[in-house]
């Protein structure tokens, strides 16, 4: 009896002794859901959007994970599921939650994302990885929903602050017909009042003749007016919008969706680091990383940070973490990111680039706030009816 | 008479162009593919040599003979000879090399290889790559004690330190510190361990006998927004009396007091400033400023920016030679 217990005490020794790194393991398991409706045929189809946008991103994060976790005995494993319609990415995110999987990476439209809300339970945390509608920040808000994509509103009030200290504050308007392009151009023109912008024409885009052929000939008649500073494209899916440079009617910038544009990620970005995560993207997916892979990795990267800190993966454990004041990622933008505590968006810079380069990057100097000055870019605390953390 | 003068002239040349009298700082230029030579007595800029694609670390041979040189696009560590300016040879050194440091046994060169999650380590004299240890990612800050026993790593987005036996080259400690870790500095004693973390905003004091932490800094710069305060480089008085802390995009370098770890000053320098170096007496410590393409100057004794050297674009490391 005693021999035995000394022999066990032995082994112990021998384990401490031969892992000095934390020899508990832990295996978080992440499940990443992807419904991307089709966008239907587009005008400019030159340069197609990658497929695996956003899955790319949440399995490179994984890998990240993965490496700091080898010294913590923590392990990550990811859960893909590429859906076909909205049913499908519910069902699968009720599959999934039955097997036991409570941490969730979502890139889907905001119907979908509400859904799945509606079925969550207390003990599932979800990250938002793909839906940029503001009502998600300001109205619907859900405690266990946290969002890493940038809303319509930062992105614009990015746009909007750019415009303003170029002082090129008379613009022209052009919306294109889908919701999301609606989305966009609310989120602008509430954009244009913040900081001091005027829409001189606010027109909505209606043809439907091909571009290719005729851009030259039907843009400068649309984009007529007697003066404006810039012209402000509202086409999300990237129809019409990519003709527009250009073909002004006036010899004017084209920002907006096209032209220079707020994105959340970019290939231009390199700053900060951001050369070495770009190149792991690249060697992982083969090409060059965009919004949404960004965003999916910013949710698993700030999961993981949360476990290294805690040694362990509860749900609950790892939302409060994130919204005290230990918890900052570091994400190659140059700036600490943080959830805001009243509706869960994580806050970001937000690069401004056209398709081979950097112009800027927002919040820009001598837009003030009295807490930081990345909330100058979305909706503010008073500006939101959320308190998800009451 | 004429033929005296002509001697005298002719002396007078030598002496005055005799590279003895200068002490020499090299800057590496990231995106010149550049290394900018300042003569310190001068300060000015004396000469410009091409180097490998996006030269970030650079180090001398502990006989100050050669600057070892991370050329980090071009896969490659590139030796300079300083007495010739030439590129004499290149070493193999892992992908995307970016910071590395030399042990004092003037043979083993430890070099963080940032895209692949490794350190490589290269004897310089056969070119034999003794070991390559898996770290976290992007490995960035690489340092080894003045006494040898230890090499320590930073990885920045696992925001650890690795602490490398340099007789058997595994790791043996990981310490979790602030978010991003960019550079570590020994005390000349290999006591103390100072750790930079850029994000966090954090320097990490480390007593080296226990591999614990001691003390944690962080700094406030007046009228700059804290997330702005993004410390990197780290260089110490070998008297034990100042830490010089470059805090990045505050544009400022933090005066220590390294026995109390209180902060004395802020200095103001150039935009984003990244690594530093004291010259050959302390007199002058001369930081490289990313954004705004200089070099500063500090006066020690006088804790006071005297001068700002143009350099390349996106000055990266610098080192001074103290035998030039």
């Amino acid at each position: 009896m005693s021999l035995f217990s000394r022999t066990a005490a032995a082994v112990l020794i021998t384990m401490i002794g031969a892992a000095p790194i934390q020899a508990e393991s832990l295996d978080v398991r992440i499940g990443y859901l992807q419904w991307v409706p089709d966008q239907g045929p587009v005008l400019s189809n030159v340069i197609p959007e990658p497929d695996d946008a956003g899955q790319r991103g949440a399995e490179l994060a994984i890998a990240d994970n993965s490496t700091t976790g080898k010294f913590l005995g923590q392990t990550y494993s990811l859960e893909s599921n590429v859906a076909d319609s909205e049913e499908d990415a519910v069902a699968a995110f009720e599959t999934m939650r039955k097997n036991g999987t409570e941490l969730f990476v979502v890139n889907a439209p905001t119907q979908t994302l509400q859904t799945m809300m509606g079925k969550a339970g207390d003990n599932t945390l979800v990250f938002n990885a793909g839906a940029k509608d503001d009502v998600l920040r300001t109205g619907q808000c859900h405690p266990n929903l946290l969002h890493t994509m940038p809303s319509y509103a930062m992105l614009t009030d990015a746009l909007g602050q750019w415009l303003n200290q170029r002082r090129w504050d008379e613009v022209f308007l052009i919306t294109g017909p889908t919701e999301a392009d609606k989305g966009w151009a609310n989120a602008f023109r509430r954009t244009a009042k913040r900081f001091g912008l005027k829409i001189v024409e606010d027109k909505p885009w209606t043809f439907d003749a091909d571009l290719r052929r005729t851009a030259s000939k039907e843009l400068p008649l649309f984009t007529q007016a007697s003066d404006y500073d810039a012209v402000v494209v509202a086409d999300v899916r990237g129809d019409f919008g990519e003709y527009v440079p250009f073909n002004t009617w006036l010899p004017r910038p084209v920002v907006g969706t096209q032209g220079m544009s707020p994105v959340t990620w970019h290939r231009v970005v390199e700053s900060w680091g951001a050369t070495q995560l770009q190149n792991r993207f690249r060697d992982l997916a083969g090409r060059d990383m965009n919004s949404e892979d960004y965003a999916a990795w910013a949710a698993i990267r700030s999961i993981g940070t949360a476990v290294t800190a805690l040694s362990n993966a509860n749900p609950g454990e790892i939302r409060n973490f994130l919204f005290s004041n230990k918890f900052q990622l570091a994400a190659f933008k140059g700036r600490k990111l943080t959830f805001r505590d009243w509706n869960g968006q994580l806050r970001q810079p937000i690069p401004l680039i056209h398709p081979r380069g950097l112009v800027a990057r927002a919040p820009f100097e001598g837009f003030l706030h009295p807490m930081t000055e990345m909330d100058t870019l979305g909706f503010d605390k008073p500006e939101s009816e959320c308190r998800i953390n009451g | 008479m004429k033929s005296l003068f002509k001697h005298t002239a002719l002396a007078a040349m030598i002496g005055l162009s005799t590279p003895a009298l200068a002490s020499l700082a090299y800057v590496s230029n990231e995106k010149d593919d550049t290394l900018s030579v300042i003569d310190t007595n001068s300060m000015e800029v004396i000469e410009t040599i091409n180097v490998g694609a996006r030269p970030r670390g650079i180090l001398l041979s502990k006989d100050h003979t050669k600057l070892y040189i991370c050329a980090s696009d071009d896969d490659t560590v590139q030796v300079l000879d300083l007495a010739t300016r030439k590129i004499i040879d290149t070493l193999p050194s892992g992908e995307d090399p970016e910071q590395f440091s030399l042990h004092p046994n003037n043979k083993h060169l430890y070099i963080a290889n940032e895209d692949d999650a490794i350190v490589t380590v290269v004897d310089v004299d056969t070119k034999d790559v003794l070991a390559q240890i898996d770290v976290g990612i992007e490995p960035e800050g690489m340092a080894v004690s003045p006494d040898g026993k230890w090499a320590v790593n930073t990885s920045e987005t696992t925001s650890m330190l690795h602490w490398i036996n340099t007789n058997t080259f595994e790791i043996e400690k990981n310490i979790v510190v602030g978010q991003r870790p960019r550079h570590v500095e020994f005390s000349k004693d290999s006591k103390i361990a100072w750790a930079s973390a850029e994000i966090g905003g954090t320097v990490h004091i480390i007593d080296v006998d226990n591999l614990e932490q001691i003390h944690e800094m962080s700094f406030k710069v007046p009228g700059v927004n804290q997330d702005r305060v993004q410390p990197v480089g780290i260089e110490l008085t070998s008297d034990g009396k100042y830490a010089f802390v470059a805090l990045g995009p505050s544009n400022h370098v933090a005066v220590v007091d390294a026995q109390t770890y209180e902060v004395l000053d802020y200095l103001l320098v150039g935009s984003r400033v990244w690594q530093l170096d004291l010259d050959k007496d302390e007199k002058h410590l001369y930081t490289t400023n990313g954004v705004s393409g200089d070099v500063s100057v500090i006066d020690v004794e006088d804790l006071k920016v005297i001068k700002s050297i143009k350099v390349g674009r996106y000055p990266w490391g610098v080192v001074i030679d103290p035998s030039s």
